[in-house]
């Protein structure tokens, strides 16, 4: 795919966003918005996975450690063929596929059950150092919200992640600056995000622009050094490409009425 | 008498002979390789020991993964800190996806002794038996516990192995072991005791004193709290009407509680729930504490002739 048909990928999962939470009526649309460009980019330019044998036990592992996204990784794994788009309109209802969080056990493409924050993060590490250990040319991803990294084990993980030196696992931060309670600063201020993680021992990539998929792309291709766990520190928008959830942090976890819902999605099939 | 020997050395030794056996076979330990026994393991077997320093939570996590690429790993802290401090791991990040990581966890108990309080834990089990789908072990000596390590290898899905600190008592006699089936090592028709862990030799020593007294008590070796065996506990409850558990954990959530489960609404029995009653530990010797907390020989002694008596 080239840039412009990923982008197009990019949109039609943010369409999918906004439907899935309406049509739910619970969930959240805005970290689910502004990981959509390290999600798709990940999944489409960089991981080896056959959605034809989810479960091939050499594919790269993706995990989603900031699981209250599973918005946005349910649209990008049904856009890659996973399962039906049908799904989609039955996240969070009563024996359906998609749960509010993700969860390997229903869903194919689905890795680990994440959602309790910190600890998707320290699973990729143990599938990273398994992998490794195996001798096993194996990649995995993992993204984590900024908010998340309020959690203890996101540090305990990073420093095994370093210690281990699984330069197979790479980090995504999803640094939209805002949380549930409101801007990380004003809640629990995260400090210098990428010295921290410099300190810990990773190979550090920062992104001013996380929503802009070529800066993704390259930051994704961009080798880590030998023996250093990856990590990309990207400056994104929560609730990017809906005008009235840009940069609002009301819109970490509600659902857009129909009349929102109409209107989001007017702005993103412009 | 048979040497004495701690039901965590026996894990430690049966860890290395495990490795031999299944090399997707790896442990983890939380800094606590010498006291946990997992230390010859990670000296014979240097690529497959994984120590993830003093983080618990970390250590849980880190298993999960690694058995998702195919490995049985074998995570290994204090009891406390493992079902306590890193109780949502194991809910979260294990049980719920029903990875097959095996939580394998030594100084439970009251039997820890000299640590004091914060370091023995009386509600691991419980903890442990309300998650669905853990399978909750906790073996009466050190042969059992090699026995239990290595049929929770050979299962799919998560178990916790309940471990002792002090060196115990060893059967001589095999003893037959499958996950869920329990042990009938004495039968009875005055009463029964269940008893599970250390408390299981002195239940027998209890129950051959009542013998001498004219009074036939059943003792019921219940190594598998859960899945617990049902049809073991109910014929024998219905058999001998009276009925006494004793565990080296809290009154609350433990055996006690499973066995009364299984009971309620099939039938009328006498029951007593022996076990450490609500409170938190102290520092002391193991038998010091032990008896402190009723758990002695003398105390369980006396606690079945009051109740059998």
């Amino acid at each position: 795919m080239d840039i412009k048909e990923l982008k197009e990928v990019c949109r039609q999962v943010r369409i999918d966003i906004i439907n899935e939470v309406a049509d739910a009526k619970s969930g959240h649309p805005g970290g689910s918005l502004s990981a959509v460009e390290m999600m798709v980019a990940t999944f489409y330019t960089q991981m080896r996975v056959d959605p034809k044998n989810p479960k091939d036990p050499d594919r790269d592992r993706f995990v989603l450690s900031k699981g209250h996204a599973a918005p946005c990784y349910y649209a990008v794994l049904a856009e890659k063929g996973f399962f039906p788009k049908e799904e989609l309109k039955h996240l969070r209802q009563l024996h359906a596929m998609l749960q509010g969080h993700p969860d390997c056990k229903k869903i194919p493409g689905v890795d680990a059950a994440t959602g309790s924050l910190g600890q998707g993060i320290s699973i990729a590490t143990g599938m990273a150092l398994g992998a490794k250990h195996g001798g096993k040319d194996i990649k995995v991803y993992t993204m984590v919200g900024d908010g998340e990294m309020q959690e203890g084990l996101v540090w305990e993980a990073s420093m095994a992640a370093a210690h281990y030196k699984l330069d197979n696992l790479t980090v995504m931060v999803d640094n939209n600056g805002l949380q549930i309670d409101g801007a990380n600063n004003d809640v629990m201020s995260l400090g210098d995000i990428p010295a921290k993680f410099r300190a810990f021992g990773f190979h550090v990539i920062e992104l001013p622009d996380g929503n802009d998929l070529e800066a993704v792309i390259d930051a994704l291709n961009a080798p880590t050094e030998p023996g250093k766990p990856k990590c990309i520190v990207a400056h994104t928008v929560k609730g990017k490409g809906v005008s009235f959830m840009e940069g609002d942090f009301n819109w970490h976890g509600k659902a857009p009425n129909e009349e929102q819902r109409q209107k989001a999605l007017a702005e993103l099939e412009a | 008498m048979s040497e004495k020997k701690a039901t965590r050395v026996a894990y430690g030794e049966a860890l290395l002979e495990l490795a031999a056996e299944n090399d997707k076979v790896v442990v983890l330990d939380a800094d606590l390789s010498h006291a946990t026994m997992t230390l010859n393991f990670s000296q014979q077997y240097p690529d497959r020991f994984f120590n993830c320093g003093i983080a618990e939570c970390n250590m849980i996590d880190i298993a999960a993964g690694m058995s998702t690429m195919g490995y049985i790993p074998f995570a290994s802290t204090f009891a406390i800190f493992g079902t306590g401090r890193a109780y949502e791991m194991v809910r979260n990040s294990v049980a719920y996806p029903h990875f097959n990581v095996k939580l394998a966890m030594t100084h439970a108990g009251i039997t820890v002794g000299e640590d004091g309080g914060s370091h023995q834990t009386f509600e691991d089990m419980a903890l442990m038996r309300v998650i669905p789908g853990m399978t909750v072990i906790c073996p009466c000596d050190a042969n059992e516990a090699k026995r239990a390590v290595k049929a929770a290898a050979a299962m799919d899905g998560p178990v916790y192995l309940r471990f002792a600190r002090a060196a115990s008592y060893v059967f001589e006699e095999e003893m037959p072991f499958e996950i869920g089936k329990a042990n009938v090592l004495r039968d009875g028709t005055d009463g029964v005791i269940f008893a599970i862990g250390l408390m299981v030799k002195p239940a027998l020593d209890a129950a051959a004193a009542m013998a001498e007294e004219g009074k036939n008590i059943a003792v019921v070796n219940v190594h598998t709290l859960k899945p617990l065996d049902t049809e073991t506990v109910l014929a024998y409850a219905q058999k001998c009407g009276k009925v006494m558990t004793i565990e080296e954990h809290s009154i609350i959530g433990g055996l006690g509680d499973a066995v009364a489960s299984t009971l309620i609404g099939n039938g009328c029995f006498g029951f007593r729930k022996v076990g450490i009653n609500d409170l938190f530990g102290q520092s002391g010797t193991s038998n010091d504490v032990l008896d402190e907390y009723g758990l002695s020989d003398a105390k369980i002694l006396a606690q079945v002739k009051d109740f059998f008596g």
